[in-house]
């Protein structure tokens, strides 16, 4: 038999391996994405592939800046309708809403969460895309504006419940304290309870905007998929995601490279909206 | 600029929040409503029990991406759960406040940020390139164990670091090794925290699909083995919508994956809560 | 004369803090020792460095010597396991595992590589004996240890400890968390336990101290003031700090 002081040696290096894990998959991911991504930076040059507006790859013509407005653009619209809709929430859940009737609420919210993105793309399809093209009176309603709608309601959950936490983790204290002097329940989180849970609220909005630059299926189903710069919110567009997954499994050499050079951008947009909620987050914390 | 008196504005923002509340629960129960009504009807055993045949008009079921499904489930599992509690063990349990712990919990969160697709690259680029797994089931669980680890791991590690300390002393003041603290009491006592940590995983291997779709192809055939391609659930209703006229059978497909995501929520509340009654002595142990 | 224990100029750092100077001590075999001070004088920092318990927290450091039957505890080659299984623990805190009453008593063992159902039962009843609490819940063995009273509890992780067959027992305020029955039952079984067992009590209740301890030693800002046998050190202090502090002066 092993020895217990043995199996604890080697399970010690055996969870260190594992902890590192993380890290080494991060690393492979930035490598294997820069990697595949330089033949196009130095045959097409990288000045062509961020602010090319055509993308042709048959003519080999590797802009990406259409999906990169298309990607921010949607995620902007989506947050304008997200952001109120979702803090309204948190402030019904935590502060509201009678405890019988938040406590259906929360878990209903919750949800959302976990019906997968096709499904929000197919209910979007079927019901959303077909009302928008009635409302312009052109085409099949796949949009910007179909995109945006859909993208709103995926990130309500994520922001409305990191929102709702931020509100409750105020000390009841504050809003006691604001209400022995008189004010009303809505003056008190107006100006007590919202103030001090402020950076939370930042956090779950950037959070929120993370998952939207990052949603891929749900966006190829709605919005239409054509690589050009939409004249507005009912013309159809592209996001970097959606780039990548409509043509990846046939792309070959350059054009290959080049959704690569679309994942690295992502990948990049990620990194920095991350950080920085990471870095508000952290600040809050101290 | 009208100036509201405390009482009317309070008023107001109270019909906001109602109003924004009941917007948010109305649009949960639209979709998930008009997905079971237009998809429950179509599902009988013959849809559950047949595979796809393909083609414009999206003849047959589901049954080849329900087994695909499950075969993807369970060997991701078998890849995510040793390493990512193997990982939620090392920086709940061992790990030293130094610099390498900094990067780790550090690559844990930039992890659970980056967007499924540019894992799926990534998994595209290795797994089924570079490896030559070619579009398979194993390709598709080796990335999607990459997508999950950080959400498994920071799940684990919390429950991990919500088990008293005086219980890890009270092992150590035996003579048990760090080792044996960490199997007999420190993971019995945070059994449902990572319990509920795995079945969400697995829920969101059921959702998920843009990873998938470019590791695991298009392949509606029968699995049969884990190098075979395959197609989920999720990634077939992103089929039957964008390349076939059988939006019901998608409707349909759609409502087996609320079906399954509601049950497992159903599952996650119950097991927690079942796991912490025993965990406070509710019901009694065989000795 | 030889020691069970016995600390040289033990030195204890919380990073450049020092908590504990120049503590020279020796425990006598089969005896009570009490530590008495006032909050945050050191002895529970102290007890902890007995079965280094205290080397688990990062960022602290130790000079001098804790002897256990003459062999320094901390040497390179001493493995920690093996010297906490000779000097077992009990906290202030009752802290059974949420484990049968059973499995609590019988996790030492098991750990240890026991697995022999007949031993295992004869270790679990002799050792819930000895703590005496085996009248009590010898019926219902398979109940959590959760379950149980306050007292009952810590009598459980008494047993818990009996198990491993320890050679000393450290105790930290051990009834601190009890009502004043319990805490009787727990005093009456120190006295027990003393004819197998050497034991090491910290303690701020003075009257405890006086009632089951043979040895005291007391303890402020870091430093021993004075050690002594209990009734010396009760009636007639050295020191005048002591003699201030069980006069209820302060502390």
């Amino acid at each position: 038999m092993m020895s217990r002081y043995f199996v604890d040696r080697i399970s010690r290096r055996l969870v260190l391996c594992f902890g590192t894990v993380a890290f080494l998959i991060l690393i492979f991911i930035a490598v294997f994405i820069l990697k595949g991504s330089l033949p196009a930076l130095e045959e097409v040059g990288i000045v062509d592939i961020l602010f090319g507006t055509k993308w042709y790859p048959s003519h080999e013509a590797f802009g990406i800046l259409a999906m990169f407005a298309g990607s921010v653009i949607v995620t902007l619209l989506a947050l304008v309708m997200a952001v109120p809709l979702s803090v309204g929430c948190a402030i019904f859940l935590a502060e509201v809403a009678p405890r019988r009737i938040s406590n259906i609420a929360r878990p209903a919210i919750e949800l959302l969460v976990g019906i997968p993105s096709v499904v929000y793309g197919l209910v979007g399809m079927v019901v959303l895309c077909p009302f928008i093209a009635h409302l312009s009176g052109t085409g099949s309603g796949s949009s910007v504006m179909a995109a945006a709608i859909v993208l709103a309601i995926m990130i309500l959950p994520t922001i409305t419940s990191i929102s709702e936490d931020s509100l409750r983790a105020v000390p009841t204290l504050y809003k006691e304290g604001a209400l022995a002097l008189g004010a009303t329940h809505w003056q008190a989180i107006h100006h007590v309870l919202l103030p001090a849970s402020r950076q939370g609220i930042v956090t779950a909005v950037i959070l929120g905007t993370g998952r939207a630059i990052g949603e891929t299926m749900a966006m190829v189903m709605v919005i239409g998929n054509s690589p050009i710069l939409p004249a507005n919110i009912f013309a159809p567009a592209r996001t970097l995601t959606g780039n990548i997954a409509v043509e990846i499994a046939a792309a070959t050499g350059i054009h290959e490279s080049a959704l690569f050079v679309t994942g690295l951008v992502l990948f990049i947009l990620i990194m920095i909206i991350n950080s920085l909620g990471f870095i508000i987050c952290r600040r809050k914390n101290d | 600029m009208i100036k509201f008196s405390p009482r009317l504005t309070q008023k107001l923002a109270w019909g906001f929040t109602w109003a924004m509340g009941s917007v948010a629960v109305l649009i949960m129960l639209l979709i998930v409503g008009y997905v079971l009504v237009q998809g429950l009807p179509v599902i009988n055993l013959d849809f559950l029990f047949s595979s796809p045949e393909g083609g414009l008009a999206g003849e047959g079921g589901i049954f080849s991406c329900i087994v695909a499904t499950l075969w993807l489930i369970v060997t991701t599992m078998a890849i995510l759960v040793p390493l990512g509690l193997g990982a939620a063990i090392y920086l709940s349990e061992y790990a030293p406040d130094n610099k390498l712990t900094h990067f780790i919990r550090y690559s844990v969160e930039l992890l659970a940020g980056i967007p499924s697709i540019v894992f799926g690259m990534f998994g595209f680029a290795v797994f089924v390139l570079a490896l030559h797994f070619n579009y398979s089931i194993l390709a598709g669980a080796l990335t999607l164990a990459c997508l999950l680890l950080p959400f498994l791991v920071r799940s684990a590690e919390e429950a991990m670091k919500a088990v008293p300390s005086s219980q890890r002393e009270a092992a150590m003041a035996l003579g048990a090794t760090r080792w044996q603290t960490v199997t007999r009491v420190v993971i019995p006592a945070a059994l449902p925290g990572i319990t509920t940590g795995i079945i969400l995983c697995v829920g969101g291997a059921v959702a998920e699909s843009a990873c998938l779709y470019v590791t695991m192809g298009g392949s509606a055939g029968m699995p049969t083995s884990l190098l075979s391609g395959g197609r989920t659930l999720a990634v077939h209703v992103f089929y039957l919508a964008m390349e076939t006229n059988a939006l019901d059978k998608a409707m349909a497909t759609g409502a087996v994956l609320i079906v399954i995501i509601i049950a497992i929520n159903l599952i996650t509340r119950w097991v927690s809560r079942y796991l912490q009654t025993r965990m406070k002595g509710g019901t009694s142990y065989g000795v | 004369m030889e020691f069970k224990m016995q600390t040289r100029k033990l030195e204890f750092y919380y990073g450049k803090v020092r908590a504990l100077s120049k503590i020279t001590m020796g425990i006598e075999e089969h005896q009570i020792t009490a530590l008495i001070g006032p909050s945050g004088c050191g002895k529970t920092t102290f007890l902890r460095l007995l079965n280094r318990m205290n080397d688990v927290i990062s960022g602290t450091h130790l000079a001098g010597d804790v002897l256990l039957d003459g062999q320094n505890i901390y040497a390179p080659q001493v493995d920690v396991v093996e010297v906490r299984k000779r000097v077992g623990m009990v906290f202030q805190q009752p802290n059974p595992f949420p484990k049968s009453i059973y499995a609590n008593v019988a996790f030492g063992p098991r750990m240890l590589g026991l697995n022999n159902k007949a031993k295992l039962d004869e270790v679990v009843e002799r050792s819930l004996r000895a703590a005496a609490l085996w009248d009590e819940v010898k019926d219902n063995l398979g109940k959590s240890g959760m379950l149980l009273s306050g007292g009952q509890q810590q009598r459980l992780c008494i047993a818990r400890v009996l198990a491993v067959e320890p050679e000393v027992i450290l105790m930290d305020e051990p009834c601190s968390a009890l009502d004043p029955l319990s805490t009787l039952r727990i005093e009456e079984l120190m006295r027990d336990l003393k004819t197998n067992y050497t034991i090491i009590i910290v303690t701020h209740n003075m009257q405890q101290a006086a009632r089951v301890s043979e040895w005291t030693g007391f303890f402020l800002l870091g430093e021993l003031v004075e050690y002594n046998k209990t009734g010396e050190i009760f009636q007639r202090p050295k020191d005048k700090k002591t003699e201030d502090y069980i006069t209820g002066r302060f502390g």
